[in-house]
């Protein structure tokens, strides 16, 4: 069979199942008798086994089974959880990650047996079930069955279409039939275990019958049987001239489909409340849904084509590679898979709307142009254009949130490699994480991983201290490492905290002195900042020992690299003996921000809204010098002053105005003042890069262009406060 | 290494006058040109980069090439002309130059790698010198005058 058009899905969903066993165990962990999640494990590992058995990877599916079968064990109440178990366990997720990256790339599994993995399961499921020797061997075998029982008892088994109810004017339709020599046929089509799209299946059997007669019924709905809300059995009644076997031939000629019962539906004449009119009003509806239902599946079915055709063109390039299954695959096939986004149905519509509405606002205009009348039409022509403004500017957040995904997906890996942090360390440390949901853009969610990575395997090292030490500190045993995101502004901010020892600033300028990454004098007069700084330069590591968790010194650079280059910067704050936190602020969106345009001598330049808390107008003889800086003192706070003209180059203007106007900017608690010489007003802007030959001490983070096509330039409050 | 294929190689290159002297750049890094417009001063750059300029919603640095190869700052006339280069689809750079005057062909055999002076600090923007009608044309080895300082 070919499955290479749902290799997608098969990644995606692959995916969700490993991850969902990953949270489950660390919980299965602390909690070793909680049916529930072991259920919630036992279930995906089946629906894992299931979809790499359907898609032919072999390895896959025996690392699966081996861990069902031990899951099995632990819900049967004969195997305890235990910690050894549960590393086990890790292992093989990885190894099962490891088969899903392979697959996503090459679209083959790898040739990785892990069969050191297999002999450590079936240990731990020979030592736990412990007298019952012939277990494992009978195991094996009698665990596929056992399995779909299990999976299938639930249902009911009397579901036939004999107990469809039928409805009166169905039933009538049923007479009608007859009476021009047509007959009814109840049909109960079962699908296959290992089928992954049930509904596709289900669909393929319904278009296959369509063409035979008129399908009145189904049992489950059309509408369930879409939603996949049935087991492996549906039930259908359809109204046909042609024979029994070649119905059922047709239906079997669907791949999947398991069985097929046939029956003609008889239908007592008595037993009908003769009432057309009802006939006529309902059939309709019945009928309404059926194509409604079809034409999502159609939808559907034309997604998949896409898949196929994209698959298709990657099979011209290798020939052999019809379908995923061959194992004999060249291996520099490319990675088979697009990068994509999930998208919440609701927010297509949001933007479908939008849509929509930006047609009647151009047609709006159009009409208002081919008014030949143009005196009158003035006031409608603003109105429209006003009209417009709204929709784009409501069509641009709509499309920013189809981009936006929430960190989780990111940080739900943390929990899992804390634990693994914890054993290899031999340190107690628990990680506590909040705003998982807080949402960035797909590109900046992608690339945030590994530097968030590295700080955490930072705090774990070298900032939190080995048990002993805390305790002999006064602080708690175990180890706490924070991971916070929340939204700011127009930027999102995400912090990892410790509450380890802090970084000892005195060591980090020993360090550097010896290293000679700064010098004597240099030494004398560097803040406790700058040296902070210091951390973030190239190969510049404190710790002693090299592990293989961290203290290479290529970490904070990277780290700080990445997040520059997504927009953000990243700041350290730390206490000795209390610990570090490490602030990383990124743009909410990287494309359209609302901005405020000032005016420099005679150049224009945009303030992102998002870092401007207020706009003042001050007097020459409110600006007081501390430490020969200007500051001036705004409602109980002093604030320093930043002449932008100064810091840009830009030549002043000839007359002084009588006043000040100072923008107020904000970059987390820091406030700063900035002088412009003249506001122009807000504007929404597209960011546009400068290019990368363009260096330009990152005061300028981009360039937009105005409504009279002259280019303004964006400045960076964040590397300027 | 690639002999064989510069035999047949007839390359075609626009001639542009910098200063005193005619340069060609190679055509097919040549993306467009352009009249002189308004370009925007970008702070803190590189003092060879006039600024940016809007070319049909994209955002172009534009980069003198007198000031680039230490000649006197540029007097903008009405032959002025920046040329749009594109090394890689995604970004494209402008260079200003004082006219642009046609295109030639040239037999990369004909231009004359040895014959510039390596002791002139521009020197290394050049691939070479070819020779077209009796008049000299330095060749832009135009990736090191992109590329370069980066």
């Amino acid at each position: 069979m070919d499955v290479s058009q749902y290799l997608e899905i098969f990644i995606d969903e692959t995916k969700e199942h490993l991850q969902s066993i990953s949270e489950q165990l660390l919980v299965l962990e602390k909690e070793p008798e909680n049916e529930e999640t072991i259920n919630i494990i036992f279930r995906a590992a089946h629906s894992l086994k299931g979809m790499a058995g359907t898609m032919g990877y072999k390895r896959m599916q025996n690392l699966t089974h081996d861990m069902e079968n031990v899951f099995s064990e632990i819900r049967a109440g004969n195997m305890k959880v235990t910690s050894q178990l549960v590393d086990v366990l890790f292992k093989s997720l990885d190894a099962l990650e490891e088969y899903s990256t392979n697959i996503q790339e090459t679209a083959d599994e790898g040739t990785n047996d892990n069969e050191e993995i297999i002999k450590q399961l079936n240990d731990i499921l020979a030592q736990g079930v412990g007298s019952n020797k012939n277990q494992k061997e009978k195991h094996k075998e009698s665990f596929i069955k056992q399995s779909i029982k299990k999976e299938t008892t639930p249902t009911n088994t009397s579901l036939s279409f004999n107990n469809i109810k039928i409805a009166d004017y169905e039933k009538n339709a049923i007479i009608k039939a007859k009476s021009i020599g047509e007959k009814a046929y109840g049909i109960t089509i079962t699908i296959s275990e290992n089928c992954i799209l049930k509904a596709a299946r289900a669909f393929l059997v319904f278009k296959a019958l369509e063409e035979f007669g008129d399908v009145i019924k189904s049992y489950p709905d059309v509408q369930d049987i879409e939603d996949e809300k049935f087991d492996y059995e549906f039930n259908v009644i359809i109204i046909t001239k042609d024979s029994e076997a070649k119905v059922k031939e047709a239906v079997l000629n669907v791949s999947e489909i398991k069985n097929v019962e046939l029956s003609v539906i008889e239908v007592n004449e008595n037993e009908v409340v003769n009432e057309t009119k009802e006939e006529k009003v309902s059939q309709p509806v019945e009928l309404n849904k059926n194509v409604q239902a079809a034409a999502v599946v159609e939808q559907k079915a034309a997604i998949k084509e896409n898949i196929q055709e994209s698959l298709k063109q990657e099979d011209k390039k290798s020939p052999q590679n019809n379908s995923a299954v061959q194992a004999k695959q060249p291996q520099k096939t490319n990675a088979k898979v697009n990068r994509s986004v999930r998208v919440d149905i609701e927010k297509l519509d949001v933007l479908m709307n939008l849509v929509s509405e930006l047609i009647i606002a151009k047609n709006g205009l159009v009409s208002i142009s081919n008014d030949e009348d143009n005196s009158i039409n003035n006031s409608g022509f603003n109105e429209q254009i006003e009209y417009l403004e709204r929709v784009t500017t409501s069509l641009h957040e709509s499309v920013m949130k189809v981009r936006m995904v929430p960190i989780e997906s990111v940080v739900n890996r943390f929990p899992r490699m804390i634990r693994d942090l914890n054993k290899k360390l031999g340190k107690k440390m628990e990680l506590y994480m909040t705003g998982e949901d807080t949402e960035l853009d797909r590109t900046v969610i992608d690339e945030i991983g590994d530097p968030l990575m590295h700080l955490l395997r930072n705090a774990a090292d070298h900032g939190l201290e080995g048990n002993a030490e805390r305790l002999a500190n006064g602080k708690p045993e175990v180890g706490s490492i924070f991971l916070d995101a929340y939204q700011d502004g127009n930027n999102v901010v995400i912090e990892v905290r410790d509450d380890g020892s802090g970084i000892n600033i005195e060591k980090v300028k020993r360090k550097a002195l010896e290293k000679g990454t700064i010098t004597e004098e240099q030494g004398k007069s560097i803040t406790d900042k700058e040296v902070i700084d210091l951390l973030f330069r190239p190969s510049f590591s404190t710790s002693e020992v090299i592990t293989d968790v961290s203290g290479r010194g290529v970490g904070l650079d990277v780290v700080k690299t990445k997040i520059e280059a997504l927009g953000g910067d990243i700041e350290c704050r730390t206490k000795l003996g209390e610990g570090s936190n490490f602030i990383i602020r990124l743009p909410l969106t990287l494309a359209i921000i609302q901005a405020l345009m000032v005016e420099l001598g005679t150049e224009k330049y945009a303030i992102p809204l998002g870092n401007i808390q207020t706009i003042e107008d001050i007097g020459y003889e409110d600006v007081k010098f501390v430490q020969t800086k200007e500051v001036i003192n705004l409602r109980g706070s002093v604030i320093p002053l930043i002449r932008l003209d100064k810091v840009l180059d830009v030549e002043p203007r000839e007359e002084k105005p009588e006043t000040l106007t100072i923008v107020i900017v904000t970059k987390g608690d820091k406030v700063a003042g900035l002088v412009v010489d003249n506001l122009i007003g807000q504007q929404e802007i597209v960011i546009k890069s400068l290019g990368k030959y363009i260096n330009n001490n990152k005061i300028i983070n981009g360039a937009t262009i105005l409504g009279d096509g002259e280019v303004a330039l964006i400045i960076d409050v964040n590397t300027l406060v | 290494m690639e002999e064989k294929e510069e035999v047949v190689c007839l390359n075609q290159y626009i001639v542009v006058k910098i200063g005193n002297e005619q340069y060609g750049i190679d055509i097919k890094y040549v993306d467009n040109i352009v009249r002189m417009q308004r370009i925007t001063r970008v702070p803190k750059a590189q003092n060879y980069f006039k600024g940016v300029i809007n070319l049909r919603g994209e955002v172009i640095a534009v980069m003198s090439m007198r000031l680039k190869f230490g000649l006197e700052s540029d007097t903008i006339t009405n032959n002025t002309r920046i040329i749009i280069i594109k090394l890689d689809p995604q970004s494209a750079i402008g260079i200003l130059v004082d006219e642009v005057k046609e295109v030639v062909t040239l037999d990369i055999e004909a231009i004359d790698k040895s014959k510039y002076n390596a002791k002139e600090e521009k020197s290394a923007y050049l691939f070479g010198v070819g020779q077209h009608e009796g008049t000299l044309i330095s060749i832009l080895d135009i990736e090191s005058v992109i590329v370069e300082n980066l």
